[in-house]
């Protein structure tokens, strides 16, 4: 059984490269059961989301 | 002419922000906004009135960044710190479990709304070290792919995925402390 701590860095890279089929399958499994790392898979999805809303933010597009 | 001016200066202040993010060095970021916005205006024929002034600029302004930060990766000593994520098996027990598991954050879209979420995530951001930033902002603020991020910082594909990790890892931690 994979570990959280394993499971946090796969979470991580899976933001960064493709996982390998064994990896996604027993990531999957882990994170069934387990509400942290559902939690910390979520989180990393919303932090690329916040650093790119940061940028939007910067000011308004005079395009617009 | 003129026109053309006046829309590039006025992109001066979204630039210096984008720059100063990424940088970390105010000097440095005027610099790098300096060189783009000297390089757009001697360069206005290589733009199409097609597309966008900030897209546009923002593209020479990332070719000036990660010449700055190759400049900084050549002059920096190296940290201890940035090198291994030995610090991160204190987050979790002997058999790999979370010490504090991560807390459920809720809807992302009302997230990003909240000013003091993004406010923490600017504080959060700053508190990290340098080269863990630095690879963090190249992946999620310019959107580079890790093998660029790898050239430009010369360190191995590891090291980047480990960088990027602790980076991730440091900033939930950070926000769970100062924005929860």
């Amino acid at each position: 059984m994979m570990t959280c701590k394993d499971a946090s860095r796969l979470l991580s890279q899976a933001q960064d490269r493709p996982l390998g089929f064994g990896e996604q399958l027993r990531l999957r499994l882990h994170v069934l059961i387990c509400d942290g790392c559902a939690n910390f898979s979520r989180q990393v999805a919303t932090l690329r989301r916040a650093v790119q809303a940061l940028r939007e933010r910067s000011g308004p597009d005079p395009r617009s | 002419m003129n026109d053309f001016r006046a829309r590039v200066q006025a992109e001066r202040g979204y630039l210096v922000r984008y720059a100063r993010l990424q940088l970390r060095d105010a000097a440095a970021a005027e610099d790098a906004v300096q060189e783009t916005l000297v390089a757009a205006l001697a360069g206005e024929a290589g733009f199409g009135e097609r597309s966008n002034v900030r897209t546009w600029l923002t593209g020479i302004l990332k070719h000036k960044i990660v010449d700055a930060i190759r400049r900084q990766a050549r002059e920096a000593i190296r940290l201890p710190g940035d090198a291994d994520a030995g610090e991160l098996d204190a987050l979790f027990d002997e058999s790999g479990h979370w010490r504090e598991p991560p807390s459920d954050w809720g809807d992302p879209d009302s997230l990003l709304q909240q000013k003091q979420f993004m406010a923490a995530l600017e504080a959060c951001l700053e508190a990290l070290p340098a080269k863990t930033a630095q690879a963090f902002l190249m992946r999620e603020h310019m959107g580079f792919e890790t093998p660029e991020i790898c050239k430009e910082l010369d360190v191995t594909p590891t090291h980047c995925w480990v960088l990027l990790y602790r980076a991730r890892m440091a900033l939930r931690e950070c926000l769970e402390k100062t924005w929860k």
